[in-house]
């Protein structure tokens, strides 16, 4: 027990930089969930694209000499525009390609074509990553080296404070646009009821456009910020993360905007501490190997118990 | 249709013709030249067309018979690799075929259909090797187990996976389509993470580095281990499942299947058992799932968690859909199609794409050997296929009940059934 309390901060400053990531990525899920009712698998490989991109101008900057020129968080930001637009590119035109025929198919067909642009998209960054850099896993540079110590148990890594200052900005950045504009105004129509909404002179096309652009955008920044904050990343990183950033935003609620980002938030600190207490459990049986395993578990459990989620509103099966 | 017009326009006996003609020519080019993949291809399309003739189905099972039994492993016994590529077709087609009880029949969304594979052949690959000796102390039972269990896990392991489905069954069918498909998903990684991790305390599944050897199966006291046996074994079971999976589609049971597929809501106020039904449906898929996970073990000698992944699941559902959901025949397609995409047709395209590089006329560096790219070409394949072909490549149509279909029976004139719907 007691070791375990000396773990608890560091345990919670770690699940809280890794939620904060679950919540942009889940934001994400989110949205186009409340528009389109439609789980968009390939979400993940947006992530994974925004990663790459960040990682890419950072790497650039590096090569060229201009990292040490200019300001660390001008740096960032500079990878972060590029990452946003290139992944908010690509969420238009996966949209544009592979669901907006198969709007009014059955619900399971989008579904698997959402499986395909992801399997493809993996092995088209594999393949460009191969081609141009002769490997396609990368090591991003770090550019916020230091950290703080606070006290004997806890080491505040400067880059995590980055990461979630980064994400607070971009949530409440979200929150605002979505409450507060016209465009976001339409958003929440078209998630309410389409075909009225249509009605009312929305263009419904557009709109839709405009969510997966904007959670694709967010996507990729969050990419972006798990490469600053873990270095490694590969074709294949989005994957497992997409799964738990779906698990947190069925957590909070599906379709809401705020339960997405408690949701990664309480999924990453659980997950944290839930690895690292197995190990101390179990004397060491079990340990962090199964801590993919607590993410799903909370997964089914939630759907089993209560498949609303913590914000999600209680609604019945339309027939 | 341009089907009907051309079976108009030529004489159905020119026809037949052609298609004995392409049958037997190619079996015997492919056994004239059993190294080549083309022949290969072309023996496989013969099979389909052999599907489609216009004969009827005595003479046609008897072709198919002699095909598969006679002409299959007189090539075989000449180059293996065939073997293995058909016996891996044949593994994968019985999968598709027992996912396409859950997808196409039922309609649920299964994503985790690998974690019922994976658990059949870890069953037989723990209690064929010595692994179970270190959790089972020598005075219960002496491990390895010889090669007679292999029957008896056949049944174990179906009626054990299907439990197992019904365990996973219970709690997660309330959910929607979709929920329901990551609820699989995240059952599916966790029986992979679990195997991967259950090394310790207790060496039950040698952890990520896999089971080996296995004992292959015994009959009569005779070694199964070539794959002419697994050849055999895996027709037999396939069968079986064919014949299984098509009973169980034009029973009660079917037509309940296909009711909650079109309309939950409807079928449940029709008074279909929706919940019993589509644990029925789950059970059953699952247990088609560790019957292959045996047999796969058993051939393999050898497993490791990195055969279960979520890639597995999705390229037998990828089979089922590219195929066509809820068609039989149509499944077996999609498993062909893709089990060759994947071993013989990237495989070989790349070794062109290499001799060509070879000999200087094209330049390509090897990252991109299309052997490597797969997913990529898996992806694409699924995109348009949802695109332009959502009902697969051979649509399911519903059949009609017997004693409906023997009314019809004097429409349907020497083997060829005329399309009544295509006139109007």
């Amino acid at each position: 027990m007691e070791q375990f309390l000396q773990l608890l901060p560091q345990c919670l400053l770690d699940g809280l930089t890794l939620g904060v990531v679950y919540a942009i990525v889940a934001l994400g899920y989110t949205m186009v969930y409340g528009v389109l009712e439609l789980i968009n698998f390939a979400h993940s490989e947006i992530f994974m694209v925004g990663a790459f991109a960040g990682t890419e101008v950072l790497l650039y900057l590096q090569t060229y000499g201009y990292l040490t020129g200019i300001p660390a968080p001008v740096a960032l930001v500079l990878a972060l525009i590029v990452a946003m637009f290139l992944s908010g590119g690509m969420g238009v035109l996966m949209e544009r390609i592979a669901y907006r025929p198969l709007r009014n198919a059955p619900r399971l067909v989008p579904l698997i074509s959402a499986i395909g642009v992801s399997f493809f998209l993996q092995d088209a960054v594999r393949l460009v990553e191969g081609l141009w850099k002769n490997a396609f896993y990368l090591t991003a540079p770090s550019i916020f080296p230091t950290s703080i110590q606070i006290s004997a148990n806890l080491r505040l890594p400067v880059k995590s404070m980055v990461v979630m200052f980064s994400a607070v900005v971009m949530m409440l950045g979200l929150h605002m646009f979505v409450t507060r504009t016209k465009w976001g105004k339409a958003i929440r129509a078209v998630a309410q009821d389409r075909d009225t909404s249509a009605l009312m002179s929305i263009n419904v096309d557009r709109v839709i456009s405009l969510t997966f652009f904007i959670g694709a955008a967010l996507g990729g920044a969050a990419g972006t910020l798990f490469a600053c904050q873990y270095s490694l990343i590969s074709p294949y990183v989005g994957f497992i993360l997409g799964i738990k950033a779906f698990t947190a935003a069925v957590l909070g609620g599906i379709g809401s905007i705020p339960g997405a980002m408690a949701g990664g938030i309480l999924l990453g600190v659980l997950e944290s501490l839930g690895a690292a207490s197995l190990g101390i459990a179990t004397n060491g049986a079990m340990g962090a190997e199964y801590k993919d395993v607590f993410a799903f578990v909370i997964l089914i459990a939630v759907l089993i118990l209560k498949p609303s989620g913590l914000f999600g509103e209680e609604t019945g099966e339309k027939v | 249709m341009l089907k009907n017009s051309l079976l108009g326009q030529i004489d159905k006996k020119y026809l037949l013709l052609l298609g004995w003609t392409m049958i037997i020519g190619v079996s015997i080019l492919f056994y004239l030249f059993p190294q080549s993949g083309l022949f290969f291809l072309l023996f496989l399309c013969s099979l389909l067309v052999l599907y489609y003739l216009p004969v009827n189905n005595a003479l046609r099972y008897l072709a198919a018979a002699i095909i598969l039994v006679g002409i299959m492993p007189l090539v075989g016994m000449q180059n293996t690799y065939y073997f293995d590529v058909i016996t891996q077709v044949g593994i994968y087609a019985s999968l598709a075929i027992g996912l396409n009880i859950v997808v196409g029949f039922a309609g649920l969304l299964n994503f985790g259909y690998v974690a019922f594979y994976a658990f059949g052949a870890y069953l037989y690959a723990i209690f064929a090797s010595s692994q179970a000796a270190n959790f089972i102390p020598a005075a219960v039972a002496h491990f390895p187990l010889s090669g007679h269990w292999f029957w008896v896990f056949l049944a174990l392991s179906a009626v054990l996976t299907a439990g197992l489905g019904l365990l996973l069954g219970f709690p997660v069918l309330r959910l929607r389509g979709d929920y329901l498909a990551i609820v699989t998903l995240g059952f599916a990684e966790i029986i992979r993470i679990v195997f991967n991790n259950l090394d310790k305390p207790i060496n039950i599944t040698n952890g990520p580095k896999g089971i080996s050897p296995i004992q292959p199966p015994e009959l009569f006291g005779m070694v199964l281990n070539q794959p002419i046996h697994f050849y055999f074994i895996v027709l037999v079971i396939l069968v079986l499942t064919i014949i299984i999976a098509s009973r169980l589609d034009s029973s009660r049971i079917g037509r309940c299947w296909a009711a909650i597929r079109e309309d939950e809501l409807a079928a449940r106020s029709m008074g279909v058992p929706v919940v019993r039904m589509k644990l029925l449906a789950f059970a059953i898929g699952a247990s088609f799932a560790g019957v292959m996970g045996v047999i796969f073990a058993a051939k393999q000698t050898f497993v490791d968690p990195s055969s279960f992944g979520f890639m597995e699941s999705i390229g037998i559902l990828s089979m089922v859909i590219v195929g066509g959901m809820g068609n039989i025949a149509g499944v077996i397609i999609g498993a062909v199609g893709v089990v060759m995409l994947q071993l013989n047709i990237l495989k070989e395209f790349s070794e062109y794409l290499g001799q060509l590089a070879a000999q200087g006329i094209l330049n390509i560096p090897s990252q991109v050997d299309p052997a490597k790219y797969e997913k990529l070409i898996y992806g694409l394949i699924l995109i348009l296929a949802c695109i332009y072909r959502p009902q697969g490549l051979m649509p399911a149509s519903r059949s009609l009940p017997a004693w409906l279909k023997k009314k019809g029976k004097d429409q349907i004139t020497n083997g060829i059934q005329e399309d009544k719907t295509d006139v109007t």
